[in-house]
C-alpha cells in the first residue's frame, strides 16, 4: 500500500518524508509496546502506534521500520522528526483511533505482520 | 576497534545512542544487515534496561574482525533472581518507564534472542554486567 493511500484511507497528514512519499508497505503492525516492535522480523512494515515520542521513533530505527503512522492525533515533537529524517522516515498522524485505523487500513487490502 | 557511551538511568533521550552509532559502524563494515537489525535490537534492549532500572552505566563494544563484544555495566540495584528476570513477561519496570513503551518483561528475552552469547552478572545494591556476543558469519 503507497503512503499516499495510507493517508487517504485514514485521513492522515504527512509529518515528514515528503521525499519517500512514493514508499510502499506490504504489511502493518499495531502497537504501543516497543519489545513487540522489534521482535518484528518482516521488511516494509507500516507500523501504527498511540506511543509518541523520541522511543518510538528509535525502535523503528532498531526494528527497520520507516513507516509510522500516529494515532488520536498525538504530538510529534521535532526532536522526533529529526530523528526521523536522519533515518529517512516517513511520520504521519491521524485523529482516528488506533482501532479504527487499522481497521480502516485492513478493510482496505493492508495485509497484517501475524 | 573499542567505543564506549555512556547511560544515565532515567534518561531515556539517551537510550540507542550507542545502538545508533553501532549500526552505522556495522553498515560501513558491511555486516549482513539482518545481523545488524539482531545485535542493534538487543543492545537497545539492553540500553533501555540501564536507563530503565540503574542509575548510571556504560557501554562497551569491541568490534573485531568477526564478532562483536557487547558489555553494558551498571550502578544499581541489580538483579536478585536472573532465572526469574529472564522468564517473558516477568518486569519490575516504574509506570513512567511503561508510559515509555517498555516495561513487558519482554527486554532480556529479546536480548537473548538475539544474540549468540548471553552472560549476566548482578550483585545486589551494587550492579549488573551484561555481556552479549554476536559473530557476523552467522551461527
Ligand atoms: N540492568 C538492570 N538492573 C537492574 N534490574 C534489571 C536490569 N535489567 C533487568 N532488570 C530486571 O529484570 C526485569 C526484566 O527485564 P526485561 O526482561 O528487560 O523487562 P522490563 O525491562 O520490561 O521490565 C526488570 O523488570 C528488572 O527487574
Ligand atoms: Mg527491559
Amino acid at each position: 500500500m503507497k503512503i499516499q493511500q495510507i493517508r487517504e484511507f485514514t485521513e492522515a497528514a504527512l509529518v515528514c518524508g515528503e521525499t519517500n512519499r512514493e514508499k510502499e508497505v506490504l504489511s502493518g503492525f499495531a502497537s504501543d509496546l516497543m519489545s513487540d516492535v522489534l521482535r518484528l522480523d518482516t521488511g516494509d512494515v507500516l507500523l501504527i502506534t498511540g506511543l509518541c515520542n523520541l522511543q518510538t521513533i528509535r525502535t523503528a530505527e532498531m526494528a527497520e521500520v520507516s513507516c509510522i503512522l500516529f494515532v488520536r492525533g498525538k504530538k510529534i515533537t521535532p526532536e522526533m522528526i529529526e530523528l526521523a529524517n536522519e533515518n529517512r522516515m516517513v511520520l504521519m498522524t491521524t485523529e482516528y483511533s488506533m482501532f479504527r485505523a487499522a481497521g480502516e487500513l485492513y478493510l482496505n487490502g493492508l495485509a497484517p505482520v501475524y | 576497534m573499542v567505543f564506549r557511551y555512556e547511560l544515565e538511568g532515567g534518561n531515556f533521550s539517551k537510550a540507542g545512542h550507542a545502538s545508533s552509532e553501532i549500526k552505522k559502524t556495522l553498515k560501513q563494515l558491511s555486516v549482513d544487515p539482518r545481523i545488524i537489525k539482531r545485535i542493534v535490537v538487543a543492545l537497545y534492549e539492553a540500553e533501555v534496561n540501564v536507563v530503565a532500572h540503574a542509575w548510571k552505566g556504560e557501554v562497551l563494544a569491541e568490534v573485531e574482525a568477526n564478532q562483536i563484544t557487547l558489555t553494558l555495566r551498571d550502578e544499581g540495584p541489580g538483579i536478585p533472581d536472573i532465572p526469574l528476570a529472564m522468564q517473558e513477561g516477568y518486569s519490575t519496570a516504574s509506570p513512567a518507564v511503561r508510559q515509555m513503551g517498555f516495561g513487558a518483561g519482554m527486554g532480556l528475552p529479546n536480548m537473548k534472542k538475539n544474540v549468540d552469547e548471553l552472560e549476566i552478572e548482578s550483585r545486589v545494591g551494587v550492579g549488573t554486567n551484561v555481556r552479549m556476543v554476536t559473530r557476523f558469519s552467522g551461527e
